[in-house]
């Protein structure tokens, strides 16, 4: 049973149960509570978007689960804590996972580590929209170093979607669930 | 079978979805920025993400917990280093109302008009910074005092050493301050060292504020303290904002250009005070007597 299970990793999501409402919820709210963190210096510097990874995860992994309401919802949150224009979040997170949902059957071929790049160039994109965005509301450049969080969220990708995996493996006999899809 | 509940389960393709969400953020940020229509969006999102605010502050709480508990073990130290900064303070406060005295009477002599009384001495009030944001374009922070706390818009934040910023947004339980830092606001000050006046504005950088608008032959040098001047009355008069870091005199400009670095802990700082509103000023009389004729 367990060579079974690993051959199927390299196939990608299939063999994850289902996620419950309520685990993505919670997701979600460990992911805004650790982005909401008073942090200073270089810290917030290097700060992946914990929110941006989540949603990635559930997009790639287990795309009925968030649709883009969702994602509009949790970037609107995030606007109002960073006191930022308000839509920008949500426009920048609609996007993510437009890109995540089109390049998803091509990620799940690939294992985490090999993910990690891709997901970090749609973090990227995500990042390069928020600055687009700041620089049309008279905002300066931010300098290069805000690029950093995109970096840190390729470093972060494999532990954070290896976590928010875990209690998704099944526990007892792999076969009996979904396997004929 | 199959095929049919999956379309409706689907609803319209990706791209589609996309369009639709990007519009509607695209019109929030317009209705944001431009048009204010619902004021009321904002506080109500600030409600819900209240208490993930709090949790995430839990960390930082539990730490001064901790850093509480094993200063009392040495209870006596304390109290010798608090009673011997209070009587420091206190001699400075006296030569303050001495001076004081000597002023009003200086005044006097010279027959100048009265300083309009201020009341600030009122109430203020502690406050702790729950957040700052993440992007870099935002100079803004959230306070853990509001509207329950009486706090309101236009209110001045300050720390241990000068000016941190000013209250622009109060929720029923936060508040958000912009940061003397921000593109967006200015101060009026006054050098200490010639009491030349003008006013400062944030550069949307950490750290820096920009002096616009001084001729290249302004007399003004590096390391020059900058202070509230309190023309507009929103400021109190002599809080220290900022010192002059370079001067760059382009003869080919027009201006020079002035970058000073704030004195407070802007974005160090986790202990904040809230001052109280200054009285209001009074109406300018040209200004009423022309709105009336238009109500009537």
């Amino acid at each position: 049973m367990k060579k079974n299970f690993r051959s199927d990793k390299h196939l990608g999501q299939d063999i994850l149960v289902t996620a419950k409402g309520w685990y993505v919820f919670l997701s979600f709210i460990i992911a805004l509570t650790l982005n909401l963190l008073p942090l200073q210096g270089n810290a917030l510097v290097i700060r992946p978007d914990f929110v941006a990874l989540t949603l990635l995860f559930w997009c790639v992994n287990q795309p009925q689960r968030v649709g883009m309401s969702i994602a509009f919802c949790v970037g609107l949150m995030m606007d109002v804590g960073n006191a930022s224009i308000l839509g920008q979040h949500a426009l920048a997170y609609c996007v993510i996972l437009y890109f995540a949902l089109i390049f998803r059957r091509r990620l799940g071929i690939f294992s985490l580590v090999q993910q990690a790049p891709q997901i970090g160039l749609i973090l990227l994109i995500m990042q390069i929209l928020l600055v687009l965005i700041a620089l049309l509301s008279d905002s300066s450049f931010p300098g290069w170093h805000y690029f950093l969080a995109s970096v840190t969220g390729i470093c972060l990708w494999v532990p954070i979607s290896y976590l928010l995996s875990l209690p998704l493996k099944p526990r007892s006999d792999p076969s009996g669930y979904e396997t004929n899809r | 079978m199959e095929t049919t509940p999956q379309f409706f389960r689907h609803g319209p393709g990706p791209l589609a979805r996309l369009l639709f969400f990007a519009l509607l953020s695209c019109m929030l940020m317009a209705e944001d920025t431009r048009f204010k229509y619902f004021p009321e969006l904002r506080p109500a999102i600030a409600v819900i993400i209240y208490p993930l605010q709090r949790l995430s502050h839990l960390p930082a709480q539990m730490h001064d917990q901790m850093k509480l508990f094993f200063a009392s073990f040495h209870p006596s130290q304390e109290n010798d280093l608090l009673r011997q900064r209070y009587l420091a303070d206190r001699e400075q406060l006296l030569r303050l109302h001495a001076l004081e005295a000597e002023n009003k009477q200086l005044r006097n002599l010279l027959g100048a008009v009265k300083q309009i009384e201020t009341k600030t001495a009122a109430k203020a009030v502690m406050a702790e910074i729950l957040y700052t944001p993440r992007d870099p374009f935002s100079h803004k922070s959230t306070l853990n005092k509001g509207q329950q706390h009486n706090i309101q818009a236009g209110q001045i934040v300050v720390d241990d050493k000068g000016v941190i910023g000013q209250i622009t947004r109060v929720y029923p339980w936060v508040s958000e301050v912009t940061l003397i830092t921000d593109k967006d606001h200015s101060i009026p000050i006054q050098v200490i060292r010639n009491s030349l006046r003008s006013v400062i504005s944030g550069s949307g950088k950490n750290n820096e504020l920009e002096l616009r608008y001084l001729a290249i032959n302004t007399d003004i040098q590096e390391n020059d303290l900058l202070v509230t001047s309190g023309v507009g009355g929103v400021y109190p008069p002599g809080i220290p904002v900022a010192t002059v870091l370079s001067i760059d005199r382009n003869p080919e400009a027009m201006f020079a250009h002035i970058i000073s670095t704030p004195i407070a802990g802007v974005d160090r700082n986790r202990q904040v005070l809230i001052l109280s509103l200054l009285s209001p000023l009074p109406n300018n009389p040209a200004e009423t007597s022309e709105i009336e004729p238009k109500n009537n």
